[in-house]
């Protein structure tokens, strides 16, 4: 196979990686957001929620740059059809990603009477960004059609996709804080886990009933069998996490961290059934990644520099989680 | 009505001049709490830590404004210059790529470290963590520099069926005007990081802040801008004699001469009229101009008319005449400061006042810099290569429009409310003390605040 050939199918992977990798981690706190309480007395929750996400936030957004950035450099062409089939909708999630990332700094700093101020803007910023994400997933699944049937479908994606975030959020909270407020993220956990699965069970549903080459793919034998795993272990995850967190915090805090995975297992196969039903399509039923990739030559010589430094990435993101494992009570601001 | 390559243009500027605002800061800030994280870990002189603990809460307000204002700028070349990537991605890919694995990852990550870390880890792997924080913001600067010299003087490809392949990496990144405004700009972002340190410690002194901290902040500011511009005059006058080789159109519009001439007058103030091709109100200095460009007072300097096109007068004759005068200020000012300082008088409040108005200068000078040389690579948004008009999307213009106008509202009222919080800061700093968040071991050492050893008078 030449190197034409292996260089797209090694980005593409980059790619889903950094997207996956995004979700799961910008998903988090995005979901911590979502989930803010704005009432009066619940500023001590807030200044919780926001410490367990803290030292986090930042470097969890760079994952949406490097999967733009992926999609940019190495598959210009489809990221310009894309973004121009997009603008809007990433405008406005740029703007949400905005405010809530300022956000963040301005709690702490301004003046305490702008303090709410910025507490609402945080959530609605989160809000926006998890709408509008979920809304160009949609957008994205159909191959840009117009249309009714398209637009509902995108905004049941946006929908879902907002509930995933606070799904994976609250049981982030599970994981890092602790008392009443551990209680009341058990509850979220369970609710917002129940509309991420009609979610994904409703975008399975119509995707496969639109595209008939994703119902061939998933249901032609033999492979069927192997593939149809897939959304059998993801039914299985959600149905465990549905009876574990009735049961909520455990005594003594134990396996503080398993809604969390179990939410992360259900990210993953989700991403892996979408990544299977267009693969090697970057953009569905339109392009494939060996028509809109860069050059070979430019490829390979980020290529190098990628094999050393994503490892080293993935390392100094492991040490900074371990720095700040434990529960975001002990958590200190500067 | 604008179109949608005008609106798309004032789009992108308006992110990228919104967005510069805060690497210019952080990039010298960062190595600056370094310094005062390694002056605390030699000396073990509180004021040192105290001086850093003020400093990292504006550092981290900058950065975030930074983040979120870059993430906007990673999604524009999708957006609007669709053109830009399907032409020149075989280069501008990479560099960016490699600017996000190396830089952006890096110093987000030990920004957690290095804000909220410090009771977490030892304090060398803290000052580490700062160390590394300041070496990604520059090895961002390194690689967004790179693209942006390359546009302006491309080397190291080919041209094949109208899109660029990459030749040689070392000739495309160290490209020739890369070096001279690599250097521009890191002193750049020097000079504002100490007229921002210095001005808000004056403000702090002026305001009846009794503590050493803004003083030993003022000095450090102070002293770096003392050294610094000198440096900065010499190499600006480099990158002026790179771009007169390069790019002689740019440095015509700069110094407004139409036609081709021998001592050509240095030009303090006109007012250039495209139309008649003539400069009104000139006050010049004869000779001045090629003395200063070709370092021969009868050198020869090739005049605007003799360009098939060349990039539009006004904003390159006002913008350059902006930076250097905001530079002679910057001269004035930081001189006269380090006088006294090293007399070991307290600066006059006078001159306090003074370095106040001075804190944003560097921002003013930095995007009139830039300016300069953006709009003087026009029409052209890869040298030779590609025009700005050929890379633009077709996206409907009142969509641009629409989304121009939340951006404009959205950079208006955040630039507002980070003035602002930067005032709170340095107020709420003249009554409460620095160190109030350190755990009670250190505390305990650090209960001096007047202590009168090292820095000032």
């Amino acid at each position: 196979m030449s190197e034409a050939h292996i260089l797209p199918i090694i980005f593409v992977a980059i790619m889903g990686l950094a997207i996956l990798v995004y979700s799961l981690l910008d998903g988090y706190d995005l979901g911590v957001g979502i989930l803010f309480p704005l009432s009066q007395q619940r500023e001590q929750n807030r200044d919780t929620m926001i410490a367990s996400i803290g030292p986090f936030w930042d470097a969890n957004e760079t994952w949406l740059v490097m999967a733009v950035g992926t999609i940019l450099i190495a598959f210009p062409k489809a990221h310009s059809v894309i973004l121009f089939e997009l603008y809007i909708p990433a405008t406005i999630m740029l703007l949400g990603l905005i405010m809530r990332g300022v956000a963040f700094d301005f709690r702490a700093k301004a003046a305490v009477d702008f303090k709410l101020l910025w507490d609402r803007l945080f959530k609605l910023g989160s809000i926006v960004t998890a709408l509008s994400q979920g809304y160009m997933l949609g957008k994205y699944v159909t191959g840009f059609q117009a249309g009714l049937i398209a637009e509902l479908f995108s905004l049941a994606s946006a929908l879902g996709v907002t509930a995933a975030y606070a799904c994976i959020g609250a049981t982030w909270l599970i994981m890092k804080t602790e008392g009443e407020l551990q209680k009341r993220s058990t509850y979220w956990a369970r609710v917002t886990l129940n509309i991420m699965f009609l979610g994904i069970a409703f975008v399975c549903a119509v995707n496969i009933w639109l595209n008939p080459q994703v119902f061939s793919r998933w249901f032609d034998f033999p492979l069927a069998m192997f593939v149809l795993l897939i959304p059998l272990i993801c039914l299985l995850l959600f149905i465990a996490a549905n009876y574990l967190l009735r049961y909520y915090p455990l005594d003594q805090d134990r396996l503080n961290y398993l809604p969390f995975l179990l939410v992360c297992g259900i990210f993953l196969l989700s991403f892996v059934g979408l990544a299977f039903s267009y693969f090697p399509h970057i953009i569905p039923g339109q392009m494939t990644i060996w028509q809109s990739a860069s050059d070979t030559a430019s490829l390979k010589f980020l290529l190098y520099g990628a094999v050393v430094v994503i490892p080293v990435i993935i390392a100094y993101t492991a040490f900074s989680y371990i720095i700040f494992r434990g529960k975001a009570s002990e958590l200190k601001y500067y | 009505m604008l179109d949608t390559l005008d609106l798309s243009r004032i789009q992108f500027a308006a992110n990228i001049s919104f967005h510069i605002l805060f690497p210019t800061i952080n990039i010298a800030l960062g190595w600056i709490l370094f310094y005062f994280k390694l002056r605390h870990d030699i000396s073990k002189k509180p004021v040192w830590m105290r001086s850093y603990r003020f400093w990292v809460k504006i550092f981290s307000l900058t950065f975030a404004l930074g983040v979120v204002s870059g993430i906007t700028m990673s999604f524009q070349f999708g957006t609007n210059w669709p053109g830009f990537m399907e032409t020149v991605g075989n280069i501008a890919g990479p560099l960016l790529g490699y600017e996000v694995l190396t830089a952006f990852f890096l110093e987000a990550t030990f920004l957690g470290i290095m804000l909220f870390g410090i009771n977490r880890v030892s304090s060398t792997v803290h000052t580490l963590s700062t160390f590394i924080v300041a070496l990604g913001t520059t090895l961002s600067a390194f690689w967004i520099l790179a693209l942006n010299s390359w546009m302006h003087t491309p080397a190291g490809f080919e041209i094949r069926d109208g899109v660029v392949y990459a030749t040689n990496w070392w000739d495309i990144i160290f490209n020739p005007s890369f070096p001279y405004r690599l250097i521009h700009m890191l002193l750049a972002s020097g000079l504002t990081a100490a007229f921002f340190i210095s001005g808000i410690s004056a403000y702090r002194i002026r305001k009846g802040d009794p503590k050493i901290a803004p003083r030993a902040a003022l000095k450090t500011g102070v002293s770096l801008a003392a050294v610094l511009i000198p440096l900065q005059i010499y190499v600006g006058d480099l990158h002026g004699l790179d771009t007169l080789k390069n790019q002689p159109a740019k440095i015509a519009a700069i110094e407004a001469v139409w036609e081709t001439e021998k001592s050509t007058p240095l030009i303090l103030f006109a007012i250039p009229d495209e139309e008649r091709r003539t400069n009104f109100f000139d006050v010049s200095i004869p000779g001045m101009a090629s003395l200063i460009l070709t370092h021969d007072i009868k050198g020869e300097i090739k005049g605007l008319n003799e360009f098939e096109t060349h990039p539009p007068v006004k904003p390159l004759f006002f913008g350059f005449r902006i930076m250097v005068g905001l530079g002679m200020c910057m001269l004035i000012f930081s001189w006269a400061s380090m006088v006294l300082l090293i007399r070991g008088r307290p600066l006059p409040n006078l001159l306090l006042r003074g370095l106040e108005i001075m804190t944003f200068s560097g921002w003013i000078a930095t995007l009139a810099g830039w300016y300069v040389t953006e709009v003087g690579r026009q029409p052209w948004l890869v040298t030779g290569i590609l025009r700005t008009a050929d890379a633009v999307t077709s996206v409907p213009s009142n969509h641009v429009g629409i989304t121009l106008a939340a951006y404009l509202l959205t950079y208006s009222l955040l630039l507002v409310a980070y003035i602002h919080t930067l005032r709170v800061i340095a107020k709420r700093s003249i009554t409460v003390e620095e160190f109030e968040t350190l755990p009670p071991k250190f505390a305990e050492e650090y209960h001096t605040n007047l202590d009168s050893r090292g820095l000032t008078k």
